[in-house]
């Protein structure tokens, strides 16, 4: 939308921004962020930015590692649900239904409280060479994010295969391209053009998901931010600059999508 | 349930082995589709060089037929033959045949050029990335060459400067003639048509079918599902007539239109202007 009113608008930029209502609203942002930066505390900020930057890092790879795993698992899952035979598509349907059934945070605590603490009960577990990475809390925290992306994109990739048109892969067939050919050319990638809206929307409420690995000892942004309230009883400002990280991820990620999107031009109506 | 005289005279002519060779040969073809009996034995043949338009009543099973021959629908008994090879079947659950061998049927329909009434060109791809997709793909062929035999095929239909275009951007008639060259671009034995110009507004027709009467000109094998009478007398050189699942009446044009034995095909055409 903002790329085509662009577009259509050909008057220099400079000039569309200085309206009187928008001339407006940029006085105003201006006062909340001057207010922000000289009524309130920021003098904890230098102290805790590398831990910050830490735990920024730690969300951001967390996101990523998620959603390229979820989304890896919910290609087959949906494909099975589909057009798989109904051995697979079941157990499918099923792995889908129960993570959607339930709250992220239960699946967070069943994993690490639940399974992390029956490992060590098994020896030969502990003298794995996973064992190191069993006692940590990431990859909990990264296994549970991953598996609640793969269920519900997994349902999100069902309808998405399902609703490629059927002359498309006819089309396919009757100039004999190989099965796993016509699933990796044409099937494939336009379920995964048309499930990009959604995919986007569901990323974003990843990203906004990952604060829930606090609760299992992961220091990612969020927990910073509420150790600086711990330690120095700062409340807001650190709540402010989340919610303000928060922002710029998401709008770096829709961006991302947008141009994913736009590499195959819609003709709408 | 008479076999008509010229289908017994062209078993014959197949035992006779003279002419050119039959690129498609079909023999008592059922087709069922549950309780609803489709093709009723129909027998068919294509010499190289042949055009052979399949005509018929709306469900007559004409499409039904030439879907029949690369196996995009299941026949449920009968013989196929493309290329004086018989497509191995096996029968499956439903109580029609399936091809017993998948690369066997993959290796002949990538030789067969099907053109679908509803296009179906990749909407993902542009037309040029298209017509390129089944010879890099399927058939191997380099890039760069597939590409440069691309350019020259839409060039021929008329769509040199279409080549990054995506088929949603696309009118039915440019859409169909890009669907032809991403057919011929498999450099096909034969081509075969499903009804092309059936989804098209009436305007966009003649360019379709002129593409498609070049291509007759050039001495190309083609089989060839059609609504449009006053095309498939021009460029066929033999016409099939199909009745509930059989073929009522075939012979060349001239004879079939100008002189049809059967008082249904009589019919039929004086119900067609």
């Amino acid at each position: 939308m903002a790329v085509m009113s662009d577009a259509a608008v050909p008057r220099p930029r400079l000039q569309a921004w200085l309206k009187p209502h928008r001339i407006g609203l940029i006085v105003l942002a201006l006062a909340i962020v001057l207010a922000a930066v000289f009524l309130m505390r920021w003098d904890w900020l230098p102290k805790y930015l590398p831990l910050a930057l830490q735990g920024l890092w730690r969300t951001i790879w967390l996101l990523v590692l998620s959603v390229a795993f979820g989304l890896a698992l919910a290609i087959p899952l949906g494909f099975a649900q589909a057009a798989g035979p109904v051995w697979l598509a079941v157990p499918a349907r099923a792995f889908c239904t129960v993570i959607r059934g339930t709250p992220l945070l239960l699946q967070l605590w069943l994993l690490y409280y639940g399974l992390g603490s029956l490992f060590p009960q098994f020896p030969w577990i502990r003298e794995s060479f996973l064992w190191p990475y069993l006692r940590q809390a990431w990859p909990y925290g990264l296994l549970s994010l991953t598996l609640s992306y793969a269920g519900y994109e997994g349902e999100v990739m069902r309808g998405a295969f399902a609703g490629v048109a059927r002359g498309q892969l006819e089309a396919a067939r009757a100039y004999g391209m190989p099965r796993f050919t016509a699933f990796r050319r044409i099937w494939l990638p336009q379920a995964l053009h048309r499930a990009l809206p959604t995919l986007a929307g569901e990323t974003v409420l990843q990203l906004k998901a990952t604060p829930l690995v606090a609760t299992i000892t992961m220091v990612d942004i969020y927990a910073v931010a509420s150790r600086v309230r711990q330690d120095l009883f700062v409340t807001y400002e650190p709540l402010l600059l989340l919610a303000l990280v928060y922002m710029i991820i998401t709008g770096i990620l829709i961006y991302l999508f947008r141009m994913l999107e736009a590499r195959i031009p819609q003709r709408l109506g | 349930m008479s076999v008509p005289a010229s289908q017994a005279a062209s078993l014959d002519d197949s035992s006779a082995s003279t002419g050119p060779a039959e690129a498609i040969h079909i023999e008592n073809l059922h087709k069922k589709f549950g309780q609803l009996h489709v093709l009723k034995g129909v027998s068919l043949s294509a010499r190289d060089g042949e055009v052979v338009a399949i005509i018929g009543g709306s469900g007559s099973g004409k499409s039904t037929l030439l879907r029949c021959i690369n196996c995009l629908e299941n026949p449920t008994s009968g013989l196929i033959r493309v290329n004086g090879e018989e497509i191995r079947l096996r029968p499956a659950g439903d109580g029609n045949s399936v091809p017993a061998d998948r690369r066997q049927i993959e290796r002949i329909r990538s030789r067969l050029g099907m053109v679908f009434q509803s296009f179906n060109l990749w909407s993902h791809m542009t037309l040029l990335e298209n017509v390129i997709e089944v010879p890099v793909h399927v058939l191997g062929v380099k890039r760069a060459e597939a590409v440069e035999q691309a350019k020259k095929l839409l060039a021929r239909v008329g769509l040199a400067e279409k080549h990054d275009v995506y088929p949603a951007f696309l009118s039915g008639g440019q859409q169909q003639r890009g669907a032809i060259a991403r057919a011929l671009a498999i450099q096909p034995r034969v081509m075969l048509f499903d009804e092309p110009t059936s989804a098209l507004d009436p305007e966009l027709v003649g360019e379709v079918l002129r593409v498609i009467a070049d291509l007759a000109k050039e001495g190309r094998t083609m089989v060839l599902v059609t609504h449009e009478m006053k095309f498939a007398r021009q460029v066929a050189t033999h016409v099939v007539y199909l009745y509930n699942g059989q073929v009522e009446e075939e012979g060349p044009p001239e004879e079939l239109f100008g002189n049809p034995k059967s008082e249904r095909l009589k019919q039929f055409l004086s119900n067609i202007h």
